[in-house]
């Protein structure tokens, strides 16, 4: 992002600019209003990143003359936060927690953090997207003799719930920052292993960031190329296709054509597969809604330790409600919320994962989708 | 349920002013989804006790501000990708979510749960009397089937005279590449 500062010498000027603060909605510094612009006064727009070529452009075709007066305004605020004390220093610097990242700073943050915590982190190869980009999952492990139970958690199966991702890789620094000082982490690694997945479906995220912030499914062709996505938390192999589902492409519900057709789902169910005696908990973390759901969404049948679910799942809302108020309402799905088949959790469930449970995070419908940066941290710290 | 006619729903609740957030009213409702025909929004009758914050002042500034704008306002994609609304922009957006309520109401069945996800497009449209019009394309999401549904709306406020919604209609989706 840059800022620039221009001096506007005519009103058509000032109108043209004013057009463009308002179309492109740019962040004005000074003056605040797009109304206050004026000729011959100082002018300090700050432009995203992605827009700074086309505003130069328009800027010179106007003949509107400007000065770059900030070059790199994330360089700025990483300056002017404070060094972190020597314990921080595992965690990446100047990696900001409190706002959304695009893939490709999520693929360079997970080579980074398996860098600076080497001893406790290792990242593996998952498999493959439908457009062929590689999974990676972290492995947070503290060397032992002993075999622990795993805890899986998986963020981002939705490409538009943007603070699921933000929410796991929050998870895996605090637990990074606090497992030598605080005395329930350092409990936790010396029993569980940790397995986070910080985003499922890289394809759909990356085109939610590029092409269209709402959508939600994978990208995998259908139709000859006419029809694109798959709903991936209804390609699962559970009940699939049978309730809650469309067998049509263009839905946001389609289920695909056959349990398992996505890549992204066969890459995260062959692995759960292989290691679910050892998993002890699933967790897959959603938005919006506030909820924690327990199985299932494909039948109202209550799972066999449906108590015991619900007994963690009850305890667990009311941390969470502890930390800052947040209500989340937990139950069955199929219960509380609609019904759906095909879903990473109820499969999880059938095939012997005891607590498996989704996340679905802040908010309640006042953003959904589009949870403001300033949410993250409130979000991910009652969360954890 | 009611024969031959529908289901009626009978309400408590409490709603919190978004702006005030201490400013609550209690308020009881009956609401009558009716038999058969989908097309008709469901019969809403409410009452309410306590008073909401006055925003006279607020809607006077607003009102004034849009009226000496020297060209229509033009803005898109309210919220922004990562949730951030330009404060010049937040009673448009709240203008948006007055009227998308009404939009929601005329198109509830006891199986859909509609929420605004965005703004994608608004533009002021001039008029020659004292109203303020805006013409909305808004996103809508819809909990159930999880789709994102575009819709278009005009909206007519007035700090007396408060919000109207003098047209709307679905808009069709892009066909997805």
């Amino acid at each position: 992002d840059q800022v620039l500062h221009i001096v506007p010498e005519t009103f058509q000027q000032v109108q043209h600019l004013q057009h463009l603060c308002s179309t492109l909605l740019l962040d004005l510094w000074k003056p605040l209003l797009p109304e206050d612009i004026s000729a011959g006064e100082d002018l300090h727009i700050r432009v995203p990143a992605a827009l700074v070529q086309e505003v130069k452009d328009s800027l010179d075709q106007h003949m509107i003359s400007y000065k770059v007066l900030i070059p790199d305004v994330q360089e700025l605020v990483d300056q002017s936060m404070p060094r972190d004390r020597r314990s921080h220093r595992q965690i990446p610097e100047g990696y900001v927690y409190t706002q959304y990242h695009p893939m490709e700073e999520i693929y360079q943050w997970m080579t980074q953090i398996q860098k600076s915590n080497s001893e406790l982190v290792t990242q593996h190869y998952l498999g493959k997207t439908t457009e062929n980009r590689i999974m990676y999952y972290l492995q947070i492990s503290q060397p032992s003799d002993k075999t622990k139970k795993i805890i899986w958690m998986d963020c981002g199966i939705h490409a538009r719930e943007w603070i699921s991702p933000a929410f796991c890789q929050w998870f895996v620094k605090e637990i990074l920052q606090n497992y030598k000082t605080d005395p329930k982490i350092s409990r936790f690694l010396q029993n569980l292993d940790l397995y986070v997945l910080p985003v499922l479906n890289i394809d759909g995220y990356i085109y939610s960031w590029e092409r269209d912030r709402l959508w939600r499914k994978n990208r995998s062709p259908y139709m000859n190329g006419t029809c694109y996505g798959t709903d991936l938390n209804r390609n699962f192999n559970s009940s699939w296709g049978s309730i809650g589902v469309s067998y049509n492409c263009s839905s946001d519900i389609f289920c695909g054509s056959g349990p398992e057709s996505e890549s992204e789902t066969r890459a995260v169910a062959q692995f759960i597969e292989r290691k679910k005696s050892d998993i002890l908990c699933y967790l897959t973390i959603h938005s919006y809604g506030q909820y924690i759901l327990t199985p299932y969404g494909s039948t109202t049948k209550p799972p066999s330790n449906s108590e015991e679910l619900m007994h963690v799942a009850e305890k667990a809302a009311a941390a969470l409600m502890g930390k800052y108020g947040t209500s989340y309402e937990v139950g069955p799905t199929s219960l509380i919320l609609y019904n759906n088949s095909g879903s990473s959790r109820d499969w999880a469930h059938m095939i012997g994962i005891p607590f498996s449970y989704t996340f679905e995070l802040r908010d309640k419908g006042t953003h959904g989708f589009v949870l403001p940066a300033d949410q993250i941290q409130p979000t991910c710290e009652e969360t954890m | 349920d009611i024969d031959d006619v529908g289901r009626k729903y009978h309400l408590e609740l409490v709603l919190e002013d978004v702006l005030d957030k201490d400013g609550t009213v209690n308020c009881t409702a009956e609401v009558l989804y009716h038999l058969g025909n989908k097309n008709i929004a469901p019969d809403v009758h409410f009452t309410t006790e306590g008073e909401l914050k006055n925003t006279d002042e607020a809607d006077n500034v607003f009102y004034n501000r849009i009226k000496s704008l020297e060209k229509e306002l033009v803005a898109e994609n309210i919220p922004d990708s990562h949730g951030n609304v330009p404060p010049e922009m937040e009673p448009i957006r709240l203008l948006a979510w007055a009227a998308a309520g009404y939009v929601i109401w005329q198109n509830s069945t006891e199986n859909t749960k509609f929420q605004l996800a965005q703004i994608k497009h608004v533009k002021q449209v001039k008029r020659s009397d004292e109203y303020l019009e805006f013409d909305y394309t808004i996103l809508l999401h819809e909990m159930v089937s999880q789709e994102i549904i575009p819709w278009q709306m005009t909206v007519l406020w007035h700090p007396q005279h408060g919000v109207q919604v003098t047209q709307d209609s679905p808009q069709p989706k892009h066909p997805s590449e």
